[in-house]
C-alpha cells in the first residue's frame, strides 16, 4: 500500500480536479477550447500542403483537370467548357475558352468558383479544391485556348515594388471602387468591391489581369507587371501599417467617426452634464 | 497669508476706486442660473469652441496654406517622392514630424465634431421646451446663424489639408455653384481664381477660416452670452418656479465652480477622444489628385445631410436656350439649406402666430404639454437622419450587405412618408402622455396594489398625490384654440379683419385643438368628492353599477 501510493495519489490529483472541476462556470469553455485545438490541430496536420507545384501542365494533369472539371464546374459551364444558355436566354455559365489559367486560379482559389448560390455578385469563401487540383483545372481551361497565365514569383515579391508609386496607382486606377486603403466599397445592384484586406499577391494580380465580375481588366499595356508589383506592395504596406492615432475605427473615414462623436462624445458629456447638476449646490 | 490678502485687497480697491466696477459686480456676481443637464448643452459647445481655438492656434504655426505643388520628401515613407500641395505635405509634418501634432490635430477635429453636434443637441434642447418663445427670438436667431457659421467653420477646415477627402469635397462645392443658374461659371471662376481647383483656394480658405468665421462665431458667441446674462435663464415650473423668477443657484460660488469643472470634463472628454481615437488620417487618404474619388468618400456628419440630398436625388435636368439647369443638383445643394433654415430661422413668429400670443415666456414647456410642436420637432428629427443615412448609403450597404439601390429608394419614398408618420406617432405620444398626466392628477398614481371586495370585485388602489407632484403636472398655462368669432356682428356688419383671424383660428386648431388640458378645478373637486384619490382605499371608477 505505501508503494503505490505516490501512483495513484498522481492519477488522483488529475481526477480530483476533473471530478470536482466539472460544474465549474468555466469548466465548458475549457472543454471547447481543448476540443477546438484538437480538431483545429489535427486539420493543420492533416490538411494537403499549398505548395504550389510550378512544373508545366503535362496531360497528365490535363486529363485530371478535364474530369475535374466534368464532376464539378461542366454543369453550369458545359463538359468543354463552352458554357450554357437557357432557352430563355439566362446564362447558366459563361463560356470559358480563352478565360486561361489565371482566371480559372482566382476564381477557384479564392473559393469564389463553385458557385454557392446565384446572388448578384460571388462570394469569397474557403476553396473547394486543393492547390494541385486547381492547378489541374487551370491547366485543363488554358489547355481549351490561350489566356492570360498565373504571374511569375517575380512579379508577387513585394520587396521589390515601391510603395510610395503603387499608392499613386492604387488611388488612381483601384480606389474609385475599393477605396484608397482597399477597404471596399458598395457598387450598383448588390454588387460591391470586395475589402483587399488579407487577399494574397497572387490572386489580387490575377484579378487585375482577368477582370473577374463588376472588374475592369487592367492589361499588361495600361498597368505594367511593374505597376502591379508595386500595388500590391503598396496594399501590404497599408495594411502592416500601425494607426499612430489610436484606434482605427475601421479606417472608414467621416460616417464612423460622427457616429462616435454623436454617441460616445456628446453621450458621454450628457451624463457628466447629468451628474454635474445633481450635485449639491448649497450657497 | 494675511499679507497676501491685504496686498490682494489694495489692488482690488486700487481698481474699484478707477473703474468703480463694484457695484456692477454686486449685482451681477450672484446671478442666479437654474440647474437642469439640458442647460449644460450650450456650454458643451462653449467649451468645445475654446478648445477648438487653442488648437487651432497650434496648428497654424506648421500649416502651409499653400497650393505650391512639391515633391514629398518627409518622415512618412509610403508618400516618399509622391507629388503633392505644400498644405497637405505640412499637414504631413504636423502629423508625423511635430512633438504632439498628431494630438493637436485630433483635439481640433474631434472638438469641431462636439462643437457642431452640442450646438446642434442645444437648439433641440430650445426648441422642444419652447426657450425661443418672447423675449428670447434675437438669441434663437443669433444661434441659427452661429450653426451655420459653425458647419461653415467645419466645412474649411475640412478643406484645408487638400487630402484626397478635402478636394472632393471641394468639387462638389464647385459643382453645386454651377447648378446656379446665369452666375454659377461666373461664381465658382471668382471663388477658385479661375478653372477648378486652380491654384488659389486653400489660401482662400485660410484666413476665412482661421480669422474671419471664428472671429465672427466669437462675436456672435459674446452677443448670445450677454442677452442670455440680461434675459436671465428660462426654468422648469414648480412649486416657488413661476414665469417671474428664476429659481437655482447663484454664478458665484455655485457656478463659477460647476461650469469651470464642466469646462474642464469637456476638455478633458475631447482629448481623452483624440488621444485614443483617429481621425481624419489624411496619410491613408493620399494628396488632392481631381482625377481620383475614392469610394468611401464622405463629408464630417454636419455636411452629411446635404451629400445625402445629393445621392439621392433624381437625375433631373433640361435645357433653356441650350443653357443646362441642373435640378439634380440645384435642389439638393443649393435650395435645400434654405429650405430648412428658412422655416428654422422664422419658427418663434410662426408659433406665435398660432398662439396669437404676445406675452414674455420664461417657463419651459414640457414638451408633451405642446404636442404639435413636439411632433414637428421629430418630423424634421427623423426628415434630416434620413438624409444623414443617405450620406452614407455606400457605408451602410456595405455594413448590411444589401444593394445601394434599396437605400436610395427607400430614402426617396420615406423622406416624403416618415416624418409626416412621426409627426402623427410623437403627437399621439405627447397626447397619451398628457392624458396620463390629468388622470393622475384627477385620481392620483396606481399603487399596484389590487383589492378584493367581499363581494369579488377587483380595484386598483390609488394613492393621491402630494400637492407638490400634483403642481409639478399642473404648472403649465392653459392653452385653448382661439376662436374667428362670427363673421358678421349683430346688425350684419362684416368683420373686416375675420379672413386673418380665420386663418389664426384654424393654425391654432391646429396646434392646439387635440391638447389634453388640466383638469379645470371643478373637474378637480369631482374627482376628489367621489372618492378618488383621497386617503381611505376606494373602487376604480368602472361603470360597473355595483357602486
Amino acid at each position: 500500500m505505501p508503494r503505490s501510493l505516490p501512483g495513484r495519489s498522481r492519477g488522483s490529483w488529475i481526477g480530483r480536479l476533473l471530478s470536482s472541476r466539472r460544474r465549474h462556470p468555466l469548466a465548458a469553455i475549457a472543454v471547447l477550447v481543448a476540443v477546438l485545438f484538437t480538431a483545429g490541430g489535427a486539420y493543420a496536420a492533416l490538411a494537403p500542403s499549398t505548395t504550389q507545384n510550378v512544373q508545366a501542365a503535362s496531360s497528365t494533369q490535363i486529363e485530371e483537370g478535364r474530369q475535374l472539371f466534368a464532376v464539378g464546374c461542366s454543369s453550369c459551364h458545359g463538359l468543354n467548357g463552352e458554357g450554357q444558355v437557357q432557352e430563355d436566354g439566362e446564362v447558366l455559365g459563361p463560356s470559358l475558352i480563352g478565360v486561361g489559367a489565371a482566371s480559372v486560379d482566382f476564381q477557384v482559389g479564392t473559393g469564389r468558383m463553385p458557385l454557392a448560390a446565384p446572388s448578384a455578385q460571388a462570394e469569397r469563401k474557403p476553396p473547394s479544391y486543393n492547390q494541385r487540383q486547381i492547378d489541374s483545372l487551370s491547366a485543363f481551361v488554358a489547355s481549351l485556348a490561350p489566356g492570360p497565365a498565373e504571374p511569375d514569383e517575380e512579379w508577387l515579391d513585394t520587396s521589390q515594388g515601391n510603395v510610395a508609386r503603387g499608392g499613386e496607382l492604387f488611388r488612381t486606377n483601384c480606389s474609385q471602387c475599393h477605396n484608397t486603403t482597399g477597404q471596399g466599397g458598395a457598387l450598383t445592384m448588390g454588387q460591391f468591391a470586395p475589402n483587399l484586406t488579407g487577399v494574397e499577391p497572387k490572386h489580387i494580380y490575377e484579378a487585375m489581369i482577368t477582370g473577374p465580375q463588376a472588374m475592369p481588366v487592367f492589361n499588361d499595356n495600361t498597368v505594367t507587371p511593374e505597376d502591379k508589383r508595386d500595388i500590391i506592395a503598396f496594399l501590404e504596406s497599408v495594411q502592416n501599417e500601425p494607426d499612430p492615432g489610436g484606434l482605427a475605427i475601421g479606417r472608414a473615414g467621416p460616417v464612423a467617426e460622427g457616429l462616435w462623436a454623436w454617441l460616445v462624445g456628446i453621450g458621454l458629456l450628457i451624463g457628466m452634464a447629468t451628474w454635474i447638476v445633481t450635485r449639491s449646490s448649497k450657497a | 497669508m494675511s499679507s497676501i490678502v491685504n496686498g490682494a485687497g489694495k489692488v482690488v480697491d486700487f481698481v474699484d476706486q478707477r473703474i468703480t466696477a463694484s457695484n456692477w459686480l454686486k449685482r451681477n456676481i450672484r446671478k442666479v442660473f437654474p440647474d437642469h443637464w439640458s442647460f449644460l448643452l450650450g456650454e458643451i459647445a462653449l467649451f468645445s469652441f475654446i478648445m477648438i481655438l487653442l488648437s487651432g492656434v497650434f496648428l497654424t504655426l506648421w500649416f502651409k496654406p499653400s497650393m505650391a505643388h512639391i515633391a514629398y520628401e518627409g518622415a512618412y515613407l509610403p508618400m516618399r517622392d509622391v507629388g503633392m500641395s505644400e498644405a497637405y505635405a505640412t499637414t504631413l509634418e504636423l502629423s508625423f514630424e511635430v512633438r504632439g501634432g498628431l494630438l493637436m490635430r485630433q483635439v481640433h477635429h474631434w472638438g469641431a465634431l462636439i462643437f457642431l453636434a452640442a450646438m446642434s443637441a442645444h437648439m433641440l434642447r430650445v426648441f422642444f421646451t419652447g426657450a425661443f418663445r418672447k423675449p428670447r427670438e434675437i438669441n434663437w436667431l443669433i444661434g441659427v446663424t452661429l450653426l451655420v457659421l459653425g458647419v461653415a467653420a467645419g466645412f474649411t477646415g475640412y478643406s484645408l489639408p487638400d487630402d484626397l477627402l478635402s478636394g472632393t469635397g471641394l468639387r462638389i462645392i464647385e459643382g453645386g455653384m454651377l447648378a446656379i443658374p446665369i452666375i454659377g461659371t461666373y461664381a465658382s471662376s471668382f471663388l477658385f481664381g479661375g478653372e477648378y481647383p486652380g491654384d488659389d483656394i486653400i489660401a482662400r480658405l485660410y484666413p476665412m477660416h482661421i480669422l474671419l468665421i471664428p472671429g465672427l462665431i466669437l462675436a456672435l458667441v459674446t452677443a448670445h452670452l450677454m442677452i442670455l446674462w440680461y434675459q436671465k435663464h428660462t426654468h422648469w415650473g414648480g412649486p416657488g418656479k413661476t414665469n417671474h423668477n428664476v429659481a437655482g443657484a447663484p454664478f458665484y460660488p455655485i457656478y463659477v465652480a460647476k461650469a469651470g469643472g464642466f469646462q474642464f470634463i469637456v476638455m478633458g472628454v475631447i482629448v481623452l477622444l483624440a488621444a485614443t481615437i483617429q481621425i481624419n488620417p489624411v496619410w491613408l487618404w493620399g494628396p488632392y489628385d481631381p482625377s481620383v474619388v475614392s469610394a468611401g468618400t464622405q463629408p464630417d456628419w454636419y455636411v452629411g445631410f446635404l451629400d445625402g440630398a445629393l445621392r439621392v436625388m433624381p437625375a433631373w435636368e433640361f435645357y433653356v436656350f441650350d443653357h443646362p439647369v441642373s435640378l439634380s443638383v440645384l435642389i439638393p445643394a443649393i435650395l435645400l439649406p434654405g429650405i430648412i433654415l428658412t422655416p428654422l430661422a422664422l419658427y418663434p413668429w410662426l408659433e406665435q402666430k398660432a398662439t396669437g400670443d404676445t406675452r414674455e415666456h420664461h417657463l419651459l414647456d414640457r414638451p408633451r404639454n405642446v404636442p404639435v410642436r413636439t411632433g414637428i420637432g421629430v418630423a424634421f428629427i427623423v426628415f434630416y437622419v434620413l438624409l444623414w443615412i443617405a450620406g452614407g448609403n455606400d457605408f451602410f450597404a456595405t455594413i448590411l450587405e444589401i444593394p445601394v439601390n434599396w437605400i436610395t429608394w427607400f430614402i426617396r419614398i420615406g423622406i416624403f412618408v416618415l416624418p409626416p408618420l412621426a409627426f402623427i406617432a410623437t403627437k399621439r405620444i405627447c397626447l397619451g402622455l398628457q392624458r396620463r398626466d390629468r388622470d393622475k392628477v384627477m385620481h392620483g398614481r396606481e399603487t399596484g396594489i389590487v383589492m378584493v371586495s367581499p363581494d369579488g370585485e377587483f380595484s386598483e388602489l390609488h394613492a393621491p398625490l402630494t400637492q407638490s407632484q400634483a403642481y409639478e403636472l399642473t404648472w403649465h398655462e392653459r392653452q385653448l384654440p382661439s376662436d374667428p368669432g362670427p363673421a358678421t356682428d349683430a346688425n350684419g356688419i362684416p368683420n373686416p379683419n375675420y379672413r386673418s383671424k380665420r386663418v389664426q383660428a384654424r393654425l391654432s386648431r391646429f396646434y392646439f385643438g387635440d391638447v389634453v388640458q388640466k383638469p379645470t378645478v371643478e373637474e378637480l373637486e369631482a374627482a376628489h368628492h367621489n372618492g378618488h384619490g383621497s386617503d381611505s382605499a376606494h373602487r376604480d371608477e368602472l361603470p360597473s353599477g355595483q357602486q
